[in-house]
């Protein structure tokens, strides 16, 4: 099949302007500035049933319709930020096939009334950055972004903006602090973006994958792109497949692949030929999936089914574990990390992620106790439901399910 | 010198992409162009950026110090970052930077007696699949090493010292 | 009044107006939840995780928009998570539960992790016995740490923020109280984050450090011992200490104090004061205080106190008997007829200003207010009056500031107005140099100094901002002494208050003049009738003169000259002066910390203090002296009750009519509620028990016709070439003798200076830093330069105060 998104595989040299202009590039921009009110764009991404990419899934077209009419500028904000561990799929999207991703800032852009979007790149896509600069002004030089587009009044500007080094930026109203020149930290939500977003006006942020799906839906209809996928999950989606595979990277699948095709099929297996023991299918901040049947592997890779086996698919950063990995050394991994990006806002996250460290580190270097492990479990469960945003809830979510699913590695790192 | 002395062209054009009333917002475009020569920001330059963006010392030192790619104390010209988090550490990251500090003769956080490269480890840098990776971060921004070898550091290293600046 | 809306909290049925938040509405009906980061003063921000509670709503049919009944009762769909009742507004048929078990688990996990990492110093910590921390860990604390000991962070715990603040890192729990405090409400953003995660640091970047002449506030609103002021750390416990109210001596907006007192062996078991604090007073100064008013307090008890009367005998002076020092002065006032002058300052109360003024009317003596200020007279018959509140301003409301810098000047009016200013009022800032307030001002004007008059003027013509001034529904006007002298501000506050006449904006609430006054109680003064002298040596020269509460012979030389051929001087104060050395009879006055009495502030209120401490030896208080001295002079006042006087003085000065010592104890209920055991709302501050204070009438108020005299057009003396306009400004911290004592404020006050535009500074060859001689009318002296750039080039700024005797624009030579 040929792909929506990783278009770069299909068609060499896509990311110059000429050749995705050729390829149909921006015809759906055009045609949505010139022919379309912007409620009809919103809708036609409504019935496609598209999700937000960036993790939580939320459904695209709805998030648009929320924009606030009543409070003027509104803004577009692409979430480049990308830092979840295991995930690099936007990357990939920015720097192979960047003038889809642009074009769909602008139909976003245009769908919710903004005339300004700003791109938030995480600090390490220094040149990423400078790539699109340079795709945006030749963007600008070509006509499809600046002053009264397509002969209409509608103007568009989009620009760059870096971050330096947060993880926790990804966050929307994190991110949006960011850019206005503040710390990285998250806001009280209510409200949320649509209604108080960048400088306190409607803001539609989304993910640079999500924002990737739009030229093409318009282009080829929602009815096109339902029925790619599954029922509750339309589409296509970017699994970046990471851990211990022999094969690597970004797979562009529809909705409903299994764990094993993504692995077998197209990651060519586990390294050494060991078996799979658990699964993260959204990055650091996943639930382990215990892999003891043939079930779970076979389980299709939707919002709905993962659920099923107690996970998330989250952003679909599916790191794989094999039997010759300890859990304990994983969420000692995966504590450092939350660790070292909690933001120190609430205290929840703050502390805790800190007393989980403290804990961890004891018990993968053979010094904890049973009661350890026990207390780690009590710890993370006493920061369930407390904390102000999701980092310090993801930061839980292996220590409890390792714990809960993999107790035998805690049992033997204690005692060895 | 300050930042809009030397830098007239850049900072116009940074401070032209947010709207006037928010110019706070340049703040961190204006942080990465204060630290490019000396890979750190001085007390001096902290309080340039607060003059341009209008905003209090310690506002800025408030961002400084929140986000990780800023730096307030010189150490060496490139920092290498390297990945060791959890999907880089399952395909061998953390041996490569074991290796790595052998060659080099420091530990993760120190810097060559030459002042060439100060050696970090990292959380994900987004290049999982390539791994072992790391970059660098120095005078000319921040590149991406992927699928690294202890070799083709070392390579990179011998390159950086003796050109002074970064290859291709 | 804002509409209310019922919820359920705790099964209790409560009303609270909407918008509120959910621990606030629990906090007004008796419900205490815990918090740390909330504040009622700021904005929400949900971060310390303090306050989680179980909330409800009732469910709503989609299409109706009625509660959707379960058993007769609104079916009410619960939260699947804890919610903080801090961020969450109160809605109608909400119900809250703060005691569920959830709740409490909730609670108890937060008060856990942020124990992790406290040093529980609470022995040692000056916070201890007045900490919500602590509080809230006796009742629901883990007896038990499961977080070991060793893994405990350990971080500085004597980190100096300015010369004024210290902190201690392990104790703080990153709340951000007091950098929001910082940012949001004193507009000063010196304080921030650094780091991240677990190392999250509060730091100071600014030079000075803690550059902010509010920082006080913060250890009052930090809910641990993390920040505490230099002054009283390790000075005392809490719970050694009694309270008694007062109100701030050092500038006119009369802030309302609790001043903490204790026996204390170090002097000699006498009881002093160990720190002032703020109380409540929502329409004077909320919850807040200035640095100034917080730690110059000390001159009360310094060691140059006078204890007993004096007279000079052979050319020095000697301890004397009440009775024959009085007697002497009498005799010579009585002696001087006419040529007797009262000069007093307003640092007297309202009842030692009246026995004074009083005096003088008596005997045919004359009552000048020691200031460089005019146009009380003014005040008094346009000015603010009952219901005036800077808290309640908004949209609709215009505040125009001339020729002041109030950040420096009324601290707390600063704060208050650029808040209102927030909350919509127009501000509209007229000055000849920039100031701090210019940022919030929706219209900034600069003039040329001398051309302060016009730019009032100005005002009522047609433009942006004359439309603005004309529309708007109230309107205050301040007017300050910034470049001013006695005939300028006279000038000035003609020209004021004939714009409030003209567009009728006097005699009601929340509009007229107010000056902002050079001491704390200048408006009382004026209330009396002392009036303002501009050239002070020539009406003192050859006089018999009663010196009440000031120093001149400090202040200017020329006044000293004058002094020195006075017949006979009589000075009443509180400490030793250079004014009192030259004397001919020294009368100790008590100061305000020993005694009762009332102050106006600027805004026109008339608010008691309270006696604190013993008096000092034989000091008596300056009423009662007066009085004293009258007597021999065959004229009776009252100087044994002050309340006494109050009622005299009730009767005979209009403003004060209807008021008396009991109606200005009253006090109104007030939010926030800071008065609690929990102590979670207000910090530290007290509650106001002892009075909110009363304004006084105006003549627009009481109805009478209001004539405004002719406004003399003043202007700025012309420097001849090599000569610079020196003008006349006023700092917050200066050599004045209530400050100096005060040794913490010797780095913050620093050396006389003299500020220059750059290119004047270049011209003359000099530079920052750099010490120049400052020579006009007859009197030189050095300081230090500084740079200016936002003051024209033909100026140079001296501070007043500070080792010049400067009171108006006046050309000076610099080299
Ligand atoms: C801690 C944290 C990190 C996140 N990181 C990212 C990220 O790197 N990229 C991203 O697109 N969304 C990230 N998100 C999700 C965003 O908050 C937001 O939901 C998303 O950008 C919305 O876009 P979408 O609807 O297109 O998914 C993160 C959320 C959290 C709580
Ligand atoms: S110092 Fe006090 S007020 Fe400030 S953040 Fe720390 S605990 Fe909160
Ligand atoms: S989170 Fe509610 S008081 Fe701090």
């Amino acid at each position: 099949m040929e792909h929506i998104l990783l278009r770069h595989r299909d068609i060499p040299d896509i990311n110059t302007i000429n050749v995705y202009k050729k390829s149909g590039g921006f015809a759906a921009f055009k045609n949505a500035v010139t022919k379309m009110k912007p409620g009809e764009v919103t809708e036609v991404v409504k019935n496609s049933g598209l999700r937000g990419r960036g993790g939580a899934g939320f459904p695209t077209g709805m998030k648009w319709a929320f924009i606030d009419n009543k409070n003027w500028p509104h803004y577009v904000v692409a979430n480049a930020d990308e830092s979840e561990p295991g995930t690099f799929k936007d990357r990939e999207i920015m720097e192979g096939n960047p003038f889809q991703f642009l074009e769909g800032v602008a139909i976003a852009s245009y769908a919710v009334g903004a005339n300004v979007a700003y791109i938030y790149l995480r600090g390490e896509f220094w040149q990423v950055a400078a790539f699109l600069d340079e795709k945006i002004s030749e963007m600008e030089k070509a006509g499809f972004l600046g002053e009264k587009l397509f002969g209409t009044d509608y103007s568009l500007k989009i620009y760059t903006h870096l971050g330096a080094g947060a993880y926790i930026c990804g966050e929307e109203t994190a991110l949006l602090e960011s850019i206005e020149g503040k710390r990285g930290q998250p806001r009280v939500r209510p409200p949320f973006p649509p209604s108080y977003g960048l400088y306190g006006k409607p803001t539609i942020v989304n993910n640079v994958e999500t924002l990737t799906n739009v030229p093409l839906i318009l282009a080829n209809g929602a009815d096109w792109y339902k029925s790619m996928g599954t029922a509750d999950s339309a589409g296509v989606k970017i699994f970046s497949l990471s851990g211990r595979v022999r094969k690597p990277g970004n797979y562009e699948l529809p909705f409903g692949t299994t764990f094993r095709d993504l692995i077998y099929k197209y990651g060519g297996g586990v390294q050494d030929s060991r078996s799979v023991k658990a699964i993260m299918p959204a990055g650091a901040s996943s639930s382990l999936i215990l892999v003891d049947d043939d079930k779970v592997l076979d389980t299709p890779m939707d919002y709905a089914s993962v659920r099923t086996i107690g996970g998330d698919l989250g952003s679909a950063s599916v790191i794989v574990i094999d039997d010759t990995v300890s859990i304990d050394w994983v969420i000692n991994k995966t504590i450092h990390f939350f660790r070292h990006e909690s933001c120190g806002k609430c205290t929840t996250c703050r502390e805790g992620t800190y007393w989980m460290s403290h804990l961890t580190e004891r018990i993968h270097e053979g010094k904890g106790s049973t009661a350890d492990v026990d207390l780690l479990l009590n710890v993370a469960k006493q920061m369930q439901g407390k904390c102000l945003c999701a980092l310090g809830e993801f930061s839980t979510m292996a220590v409890v399910t390792g714990i809960e699913r993999f107790r035998k590695d805690f049992d033997k790192a204690v005692k060895a | 010198m300050s930042l809009a002395k030397k830098y007239p062209k850049e900072v116009k054009q940074i401070l032209s992409k947010y709207p006037p009333e928010h110019k706070r917002s340049a703040v961190m475009p204006l942080l990465y162009l204060a630290q490019r020569e000396e890979g750190y920001i001085s007390k001096a330059a902290m309080q340039d950026v607060a003059g341009i963006v209008d905003i209090t010392e310690t506002d800025v030192a408030a961002i400084v110090g929140f986000y990780t790619l800023y730096h307030d104390k010189k150490e060496g010209k490139y920092r290498m970052q390297v990945c060791t988090d959890l999907p880089c550490a399952l395909r061998g990251a953390e041996q490569f930077m074991d290796n790595l500090c052998a060659n080099l003769g420091i530990k993760v956080g120190e810097t060559t007696p030459d002042g060439m490269i100060t050696l970090e480890a990292v959380t994900c840098l987004a290049a999982c699949d390539k791994a072992p990776m790391f970059q660098t971060q120095g005078p000319d921004g921040i590149k991406y090493y992927e699928n690294m070898t202890v070799d083709k550091t070392m390579e990179l290293v011998e390159a950086l010292k003796k050109s002074g600046t970064e290859v291709k | 009044m804002s509409k209310q809306v019922t919820l359920t909290i705790d099964g209790k049925q409560i009303t609270a107006p909407e918008g509120m938040y959910v621990a606030d509405a629990a906090k007004l009906a008796g419900i205490d939840i815990p918090v740390f980061c909330h504040h009622p003063k700021l904005e929400p921000v949900g971060m310390c995780r303090m306050c989680l509670v179980e909330i409800g709503r009732p469910v709503r049919d989609r299409a109706t928009g009625q509660f959707v009944m379960e058993n007769g009762a609104p079916k009410i769909q619960f939260m699947p998570k804890l919610e903080t009742a801090c961020t969450n507004k109160v809605e109608d048929g909400m119900v809250v539960m703060t005691q569920s078990n959830k709740a409490v688990e909730g609670q108890r996990g937060t008060l856990e992790f942020l124990l992790t990492s406290h040093p529980l110093d609470c022995p040692i910590c000056d916070k201890g016995g007045e900490c919500p921390l602590q509080n809230l860990t006796m009742a629901h604390g883990p007896g038990k740490s499961r977080f070991l000991y060793d893994e405990k962070i350990h971080l500085d715990k004597m980190v100096p923020l300015g010369e004024l603040i210290w902190l201690d890192r392990e104790r703080c729990i990153q709340c951000a109280r007091c950098i929001r405090f910082q940012s949001d409400i004193a507009g000063d953003s010196v304080i921030g984050f650094d780091e991240r995660g677990r190392s999250t640091q509060i730091v100071s970047f600014s030079d000075p450090g803690f550059d902010s002449v509010f920082s006080g506030n913060t250890s009052d609103i930090c809910p641990v011992g993390a920040l505490t002021t230099a002054d009283f750390r390790f000075g005392a416990r809490p719970w050694e200490l009694d309270a008694q109210a007062s109100i701030c001596t050092q500038c006119p907006v009369g802030c309302n104090t609790t001043l903490n007192t204790r026996r204390e062996a170090k002097s000699g078991g006498d009881i002093v004061v160990k720190r002032v604090m703020p109380r409540q007073n929502e329409e004077v100064n909320e919850i807040w205080l200035c640095d100034k008013g917080r730690f110059a307090y000390h001159y009360a008890e310094s060691r140059k106190r006078l204890a007993k009367p004096q007279i000079r005998k052979d050319d020095k002076l000697v301890r004397a008997s009440w009775d024959a020092a009085t007697k002497l002065a009498a005799e010579n006032f009585q002696k001087a007829k006419k040529n007797f002058v009262i000069l007093a300052s307003g640092r007297l109360s309202n009842e030692d200003l009246f026995n004074l003024k009083s005096l003088a009317d008596h005997s045919d003596g004359k009552a000048y207010l020691y200031s460089d200020m005019a146009g009380g007279d003014l005040t008094s018959l346009v000015g603010v009056s009952e219901g005036t509140n800077f808290g309640k301003m908004g949209a609709g409301t215009a505040i125009v500031v001339i020729a002041s810098d109030l950040y420096q000047e009324a601290p707390i009016w600063y704060l208050r107005i650029k808040q209102a200013a927030a909350r919509g009022a127009t501000l509209i800032v007229l000055n000849a140099r920039e100031t701090k307030l210019d940022k919030y001002a929706s219209f900034v004007v600069r003039y040329a100094y001398g051309d302060e008059v016009k730019s009032v003027n100005d005002l009522s013509k047609k433009s942006k901002i004359g439309d603005a001034v004309m529309k708007a529904e109230n309107l205050v006007v301040l007017f300050g002494s910034d470049g001013l002298g006695v005939s300028g501000t006279a000038s000035v506050a003609s020209a004021c208050a004939k714009l409030l006449q003209e567009t009728e904006h006097i005699g009601k609430p929340n509009n007229g003049l107010i000056g902002v006054w050079q001491r704390a109680n200048d408006q009382g003064a004026f209330e009396m009738g002392f009036e303002v002298e501009e050239d002070l040596s020539k009406a003192l020269k050859g006089k018999a003169v009663y010196i009440v509460g000031a120093d001149p012979v400090t202040d200017d030389p020329k006044l000293a000259k004058a002094l020195e051929g006075a017949e006979f001087v009589a000075v009443q104060d509180v400490i030793e002066t250079a004014t009192t050395e030259i004397a001919d009879v020294v009368l100790p006055a008590q100061a305000f910390t020993e005694r009762e009495g009332t102050f106006t502030s600027g805004e026109r209120r008339v608010q008691r203090f309270y006696p604190a401490v013993p008096v000092t030896g034989d000091a008596k208080p300056d009423f009662s002296i007066t009085s004293q001295i009258a007597r021999h002079m065959g004229i009776v006042l009252e100087g044994t009750s002050i309340s006494a006087v109050f009622d005299i003085l009730s009767v005979s000065v209009k403003s004060f009519e209807g008021l008396n010592y009991a109606r200005l104890a009253e006090v109104k209920e007030q939010w926030p509620i800071v008065g609690r055991s929990d102590l979670y709302y207000g910090g530290t501050t007290y509650e106001n028990k002892q009075g909110m204070g009363a304004h006084l009438s105006t003549a627009a108020t009481r109805g009478e016709k209001v004539s405004i005299p002719k406004v003399q057009r003043e202007a700025a003396p012309r420097p001849k070439e090599n000569e610079l306009l020196a003008i006349p400004v006023t700092r917050l911290y200066d050599r004045g003798t209530t400050i100096l004592p005060a040794e913490l404020l010797h780095e913050r006050i620093g050396e006389a200076s003299i500020s220059l535009h750059p290119d004047a500074a270049k011209e003359m060859g000099v530079e920052a830093g750099q010490t120049v001689n400052v020579s006009f009318n007859g009197v030189s002296g050095e300081a230090v330069v500084k740079l200016d750039e936002t003051i024209s080039v033909g100026v140079a700024l001296i501070p007043r105060s500070m080792g010049f005797a400067i009171h108006e624009p006046i050309p000076a030579k610099v080299k």
